[in-house]
């Protein structure tokens, strides 16, 4: 990395430091994706993660033993909830990943060649905005099957057209930037100027809504699971642990508090990350 | 006493690479109906200034560490927020460089001024003539009387059919009045603009210069007038200061600062302004550039850059040397020929 | 290089007439100052005679051969040989490229025409630094680590890159100090002197124009208005705006100011 590089992110990380908010952001965050690698490794019961159940241990209140208490299988929801963060993680990272490489493709073609090509593109997302993302998923479900991938496809298939809108917006207005017209009258093609002029130009927009999509993505993955057609069991996964503990509330509360706070800590994090990011990479919107 | 006195100020300004020396002691005393040019290169120190005459910096990052600012007698570096709003905006008016605190576009022309007006005719009754406790009728009807009358003032024409306009339907040089309009509606003693007709043609530069030209004959108007535009200040300004990287090097009337500039940066900024004289290619330019303020250099800040240079230049600052009845010179070259 | 332009007309949409008949020639190493207030037509005549901007009527004659009516093959080889240095020194640079990039992409993109390889293009690169007053430390340096002197260095560097035989400025040097205009037009003075290029000067400075230009035309509201020898239009203007628009310069003189009391 040039000195340039490095000063710069130094300089980034300093604005960012000077919102407690986002290095609250940035510690949930790094701590998720720390227990995501490591914690399943680590877990204190993982052969109930595996699926083992133990009808001898039902229902124990939270404890020294088992910190989170048991559910109704027995199993350790300590351990269920920790490897639960990396399907949860893995999902909400593929979600957003798929949908905004397809929305970016989308939107970049229609900013840049406008005419009758942006009319048609954007028409096609405007349909598939209105499409509700659950009923979406859902149908996806019916016809795929339940699981893991078909989930995340079926999110990210509802997902990107908000990524094509912001990013048609942001081509749109760097097409009319000196420095594109500049390229332009040097006698550079359409891709050298999208690759190499207009794209990492408007990488930060994308980067901040992918992290702030995120939580939200996890949140998704998590609704799917709890309806019953997202991940099935024996895969912990913290929204169908918190479907399953609905049954059960409010008399053993802890089966559903501990999933349902993960949750909320991840979209938690990942908001007040996204929020940091805006005002690093794009000091502009800061007020 | 004059209407305006800076004196001895000190200004820092923290940022992630460190505090910069931002203003290092300026000292600047502006009187009624006298018009000062405030001119350097980009980054020395004229709009935080201005700024700062209007107490309008936020600290963080602003530091002041020392000096004052007296208008007309009041201590501004201990005036409270209140305080400091019953002068903007009445007795100080100001036109700024930053084109984002200009005119709003969602609001009408004549909203945006009555506004303005009415927060004057809150301090001072009598700017709309109405006695005290008016009611918001008639105060309203006034303050609109009045924004018509300050565009019709500032040369709009037809201002009774152009109040209600928004501001895109005004071009540029009609914007740059309205701005005008708007700083003078609490007849200011003192208007600080900042580089007001940098982004206008020459046409309407001229035609802005007429109307700060005439304001001042008529209302006895005093002026600080942020550029760096050196064909304006010679054109407009009574006086003027140079400015070197957070100094006053060199200030007086204009025309002896332009006659018989003192100072080796002020010549060398004079002499790199086309006139008839120059000959193409042999343009004099100034080797170097200005300094990092984080780490300014010792002494005077322009020995780095000067051809007069000695080693006592970098000892202390030097103090301003008379060289005429109103001009001054910051050079230890000109104070030993003195 | 010859560059001759016939009865030039630009309409946007049906109402704005951004060039109206607009005729103009060019001659071999000159320097040829083109005046006009805002919104009177310079940037849309530099964008026609790029080939960004189709013109709605008229010609543009490059050594003969009419550039409104080339195939893009052509039109591509063509724009190594009319550059451009654009007015904003801070708007016309990538800020995620090095200066290495910005001036070796024209290489890059005409490489079929240049035929320079990798190695051979970072030689000219800092080759073309040298020209410019910059030097090999700078190389890997991004846009915002430069003052805007030096990144309109950049800009003339790359603007030279592919050996161009004219160079249109647009307002090169509004956005710069006195102090730093002075070194940019010295330094495009210079660069005149030894490649023999030719010039089409644009600016609002009157001052500027008067010093670097050898002809001049006056355009208002898309029109040429005035032309001739530049010391002959600044000591006679023969139109109405000709005359209002030199009485509107500020000269540096405070004698000379026409708002003096007593
Ligand atoms: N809000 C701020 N935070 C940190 N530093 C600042 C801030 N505002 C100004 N500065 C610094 O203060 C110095 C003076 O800035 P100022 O805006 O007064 O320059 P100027 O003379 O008005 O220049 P220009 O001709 O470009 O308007 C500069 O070095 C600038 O970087
Ligand atoms: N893409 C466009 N669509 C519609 N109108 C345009 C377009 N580009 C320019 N115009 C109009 O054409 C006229 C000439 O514009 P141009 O940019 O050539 O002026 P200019 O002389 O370069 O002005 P400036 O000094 O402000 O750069 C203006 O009235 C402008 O509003
Ligand atoms: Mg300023
Ligand atoms: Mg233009």
């Amino acid at each position: 990395m040039s000195g340039a590089r490095w000063l710069n992110l130094r300089r980034g990380f300093y604005r960012f430091r000077r919102s407690w908010l986002s290095m609250v952001g940035l510690v949930i965050v790094a701590a998720l994706v720390l227990v995501a690698l490591v914690g399943p490794a680590l877990v204190p019961h993982p052969e109930h993660v595996a699926g083992g159940i133990n009808t001898t241990a039902r229902f124990l209140t939270p404890s020294a033993s088992a910190w989170f208490g048991t559910n109704e299988l027995g199993q350790d929801v300590f351990s269920l909830t920790i490897a639960g963060s990396r399907v949860s993680l893995l999902a909400g990272i593929s979600v957003v990943v798929l949908a905004a490489g397809f929305g970016t493709l989308v939107g970049a073609v229609a900013g840049y060649y406008g005419g009758w090509l942006d009319e048609a593109l954007m028409r096609f997302t405007d349909l598939m905005l209105t499409l509700p993302s659950l009923i979406l998923a859902m149908a996806v479900a019916a016809a795929m099957g339940p699981g893991l991938g078909n989930t995340v496809f079926a999110i990210a298939l509802s997902w990107w057209p908000g990524f094509a809108r912001l990013v048609r917006g942001e081509v749109m207005a760097k097409k009319a930037d000196t420095f594109v017209i500049a390229a332009r009258a040097l006698g550079a093609g359409t891709p050298r100027i999208l690759g190499r002029h207009i794209l990492p130009n408007i990488a930060s927009p994308i980067i901040i809504k992918m992290s702030l999509d995120m939580g939200f993505a996890i949140l998704t993955v998590a609704s799917l699971g709890f309806v019953g057609i997202g991940v099935k069991p024996p895969t912990p996964e913290w929204g169908s642990l918190l479907s399953t503990a609905r049954g059960y509330l409010p008399d053993y509360w802890w089966t559903a508090i501990f999933p349902g706070s993960a949750i909320f800590l991840a979209v938690f994090g990942f908001n007040l990350l996204g929020d940091g990011l805006r005002d690093v990479l794009d000091p502009r919107a800061r007020r | 006493m004059a209407l305006l006195e800076i004196d001895n100020l000190h200004l820092a300004m923290r940022s992630f690479d460190g505090e910069a020396q931002v203003l290092n002691g300026i000292s600047l005393s502006v009187d009624k109906g006298q018009v000062w040019g405030l001119v350097g290169e980009t980054g020395c120190g004229k709009s935080v200034t201005g700024l700062s005459v209007a107490r309008l910096l936020a600290s963080p990052p602003a530091r002041y560490f020392g000096g004052a600012i007296r208008f007309d007698g009041q201590d501004l570096m201990q005036a409270d927020e209140a305080a400091m709003r019953r002068l903007r905006g009445r007795r100080i008016g100001m036109i700024f460089q930053d084109p984002t605190t200009n005119l709003n576009p969602v609001f009408r022309i004549g909203e945006q001024m009555v506004d303005v007006a009415l927060h004057a005719g809150a301090t001072d009754p009598a700017i709309l003539g109405l006695p005290q406790g008016a009611p918001r009728r008639a105060r309203l009807a006034a303050a609109r009387q009045l924004a018509i009358r300050m565009l019709d003032r500032v040369g709009i024409p037809k201002a009774v059919d152009r109040v209600d306009d928004y501001p895109h339907q005004f071009s540029g040089g009609m914007r740059q009045r309205v701005l005008i309009a708007m700083a003078l509606i609490g007849k200011p003693d003192l208007l600080i603009a900042d580089e007001p007709t940098t982004a206008l043609d020459v046409s309407v530069q001229a035609q802005i210069l007429q109307l700060l030209y005439d304001l001042v004959g008529e209302e006895g108007l005093a002026v600080l007038l942020i550029t760096h535009n050196l064909g304006v200040v010679a054109q407009i300004c009574s006086h003027v200061a140079v400015m070197y990287a957070g100094n006053i090097v060199e200030s007086g009337d204009v025309r002896s600062v332009f006659k018989q500039p003192g100072h080796p940066y002020t010549r060398a900024l004079l002499a790199a302004v086309p006139t008839v004289q120059s000959v193409r290619g042999a343009l004099q330019d100034l080797p170097g550039a200005v300094p990092d303020l984080i780490h300014p250099p010792p002494g005077c800040r322009f020995a780095p850059r000067c051809a007069l240079a000695t080693p006592a230049c970098a000892q202390a600052l030097p103090a301003p040397v008379p060289v005429g009845p109103l001009h001054s010179v910051s050079c230890l070259a000109v104070g030993a020929a003195a | 290089m010859s560059l001759e332009i016939i009865g030039l007309s630009k309409h946007y949409g049906r109402d704005v007439v951004a060039l109206n008949d607009v005729s103009l020639q060019l001659r071999q190493g000159e320097c040829f100052g083109l005046i006009g207030e805002s919104g009177s037509g310079k940037t849309t005549l530099t964008r026609c005679i790029l080939g960004l901007e189709p013109p709605t009527s008229g010609r543009i004659l490059f050594d003969g051969v009419d550039i409104t009516r080339l195939g893009a093959a052509a039109m591509r080889r063509m724009r190594a040989r009319i550059q451009i240095v654009f007015q904003d020194p801070y708007a016309s640079l990538n800020p995620r490229m090095s200066a290495h990039d910005i001036i070796a992409e024209p290489m890059i993109i005409h490489r079929a025409t240049l035929g320079l390889e990798h190695r051979a293009r970072t030689d000219r690169v800092v080759e073309l630094l040298g020209l410019v007053g910059l030097g090999p430390q700078h190389l890997s340096r991004f846009p915002h680590e430069f003052s805007g002197g030096q990144r309109q260095r950049i800009g003339i560097a790359r603007a030279l890159a592919v050996n161009p035989e004219l160079l249109i400025l647009d307002e090169p040097t509004s956005a710069l100090d006195v102090s730093v205009q002075a070194q940019v037009l010295n330094l495009l003075h210079s660069i005149q002197q030894r490649l023999g290029l030719t010039y089409l000067f644009i600016t609002h400075d009157l001052g500027v124009v008067r010093m670097v230009a050898d002809r001049v035309a006056l355009i208002h509201h898309g029109r040429i208005v005035e032309q001739g020898d530049t010391a002959q239009v600044f000591a006679g203007p023969t139109t109405e705006y000709g005359r209002m628009l030199l009485a509107a310069m500020p000269e540096p003189d405070p004698d000379l100011s026409p708002y003096r009391r007593g």
